[in-house]
């Protein structure tokens, strides 16, 4: 998440306080991703530093900061530039469920289905907040909804695939167990852990 | 009040080393004002719990009672008119009559359950008007929309007062904005009093629903519950 350009993007409208700038990341995003002070104003000291904002203290000698044009040009760049997709987060249902598979100690089917109801539940949720939502005509934080919804429906459809796959696995198994004439090294071949 | 009672429920087919169990010991309860979506992949038992709810197919072991009475109790006759009067059936296919304009493939339904024909056009557009509709009431199905002709039979499926809708994959042949209108439609009949149990693929869809159930195999694998709310979602309880 870029909250350098974002609080480019907040200032390019006026010039404003660190903590009014925080305020009004959290309020454009929906209290999505809360930003602590200290990165706000870690993030603001990096931008003066490279000329991109300037301070000026008011009259309570609080700063104030400003974009500059090198802010704005910036800013500019940002969004004409997309986001590298190689830049994957890390994932950890992604992770678990690996090594729910490789260690062999757990029901995988069983972590699976737990996550998935767990995930349509928070999809569930962010589908409650769009609905109330669209009447807003806040169409900014309707797209943001509709992020997290793609992200979650994301998940849950990665996980049905995951069950799918287990389950056609096992029926393999089972269908191997039954016809000695299948080796019965390859399915437990696949089912193989750490040493594969 | 509990509208829909489907209880312990199995359906088998066939018999002997042929026996096929399509569903097997799952149990759904849906209240006026409830909206549960059944997930799971194809063959799981999705279309079949839809058809056992609906009358449409009788159990094999357990119950399906409708606002309390056994469907199982029931003649041909009775069962018909049950179902005819409290629930309305959505489906992919829109299945709306093409020499029929909206507003009368609406008045129709209300007509077959012996209103006068007069009163049933005024009784459809009525419905069509408070659903955002009125401007398809006069146009054949022809010249709607997938998406208009979708939320026209919702209106057909909810004309008359019907109390339980059963839709099983509505939205298969509409784009991602246009399925959610429909899914908007039918929360709105919720909001209303009736029950809707939804089947289907699509997990954006589901997220509608109150509560989302999965069938596995023609078993119950899991169920969401009613919605933990969006402070949990957003963490800091400030969600707006």
């Amino acid at each position: 998440m870029s909250v350098r350009h974002s609080l480019l993007a907040v200032l390019s409208a006026g010039p404003m306080h660190g903590y009014g700038l925080k305020t009004e990341f959290e309020a454009a995003t929906g209290d999505v991703w809360p930003l602590n002070v200290g990165q706000v104003y870690t993030t603001l000291g990096r931008l003066e530093r490279d000329e991109l904002v300037t301070a000026e203290a008011d009259a309570d000698g609080q700063k104030v900061y400003q974009i500059t044009e090198a802010g704005r040009d910036e800013l500019a760049r940002w969004f004409e530039t997309p986001v590298p997709r190689q830049m994957i987060p890390r994932q950890e249902v992604a992770i678990k469920l690996v090594f729910a598979m490789r260690s062999g100690v757990t029901d995988v089917a069983a972590v699976v289905q737990r996550q998935r109801v767990a995930t349509v539940r928070a999809l569930q949720d962010v589908t409650r907040l769009k609905a109330a939502a669209e009447s807003s005509g806040d169409l900014a934080w309707l797209m943001m909804l509709d992020a997290l919804v793609f992200q979650a429906e994301a998940e849950a459809r990665w996980l049905d695939m995951c069950e799918a796959r287990l389950a056609r696995e096992n029926t393999a198994a089972g269908t191997a167990r039954r016809q000695p004439e299948i080796p019965a090294g390859q399915a437990a071949k696949r089912s193989s852990q750490w040493s594969s | 009040m509990v509208l829909l009672d489907i209880d312990r429920a199995g359906r088998a087919f066939g018999s002997g080393h042929l026996r096929v169990v399509a569903l097997d010991d799952v149990s759904l309860r849906v209240s006026a004002g409830e909206f549960v979506a059944v997930m799971g992949p194809s063959g799981s038992g999705k279309s079949t719990l839809l058809r056992l709810a609906g009358g449409l197919d009788r159990p094999t072991s357990g119950r399906v009672l409708l606002a309390g009475r056994d469907l199982a109790g029931l003649d041909e006759a009775g069962l018909a008119q049950a179902l005819r009067r409290q629930i309305g059936f959505i489906f992919q296919e829109t299945n709306l009559l093409a020499s029929l304009t909206a507003a009368e493939n609406v008045a129709l339904a209300l007509e077959l359950d012996g209103v006068r024909p007069k009163a049933a056009m005024a009784g459809a557009r009525g419905l069509l008007d408070s659903l955002g509709l009125a401007a398809t009431g006069s146009r054949f199905p022809g010249q709607l929309s997938g998406g208009e002709q979708q939320r026209v039979t919702i209106a057909r499926a909810v004309a008359g007062g019907r109390s339980l809708l059963l839709a099983d994959e509505p939205t298969g042949a509409l784009d991602a904005i246009t399925g959610e209108s429909v899914m908007g439609l039918l929360r709105q009949r919720c909001a209303a009093g009736c029950a809707v149990v939804l089947a289907t693929h699509n997990v954006r869809h589901a997220a509608w629903a109150d509560r989302v159930m999965f069938l596995t195999d023609g078993r119950l694998a899991g169920e969401t519950g009613p919605p933990a709310g969006p402070e949990c979602l957003l963490g800091t309880g400030q969600a707006r």
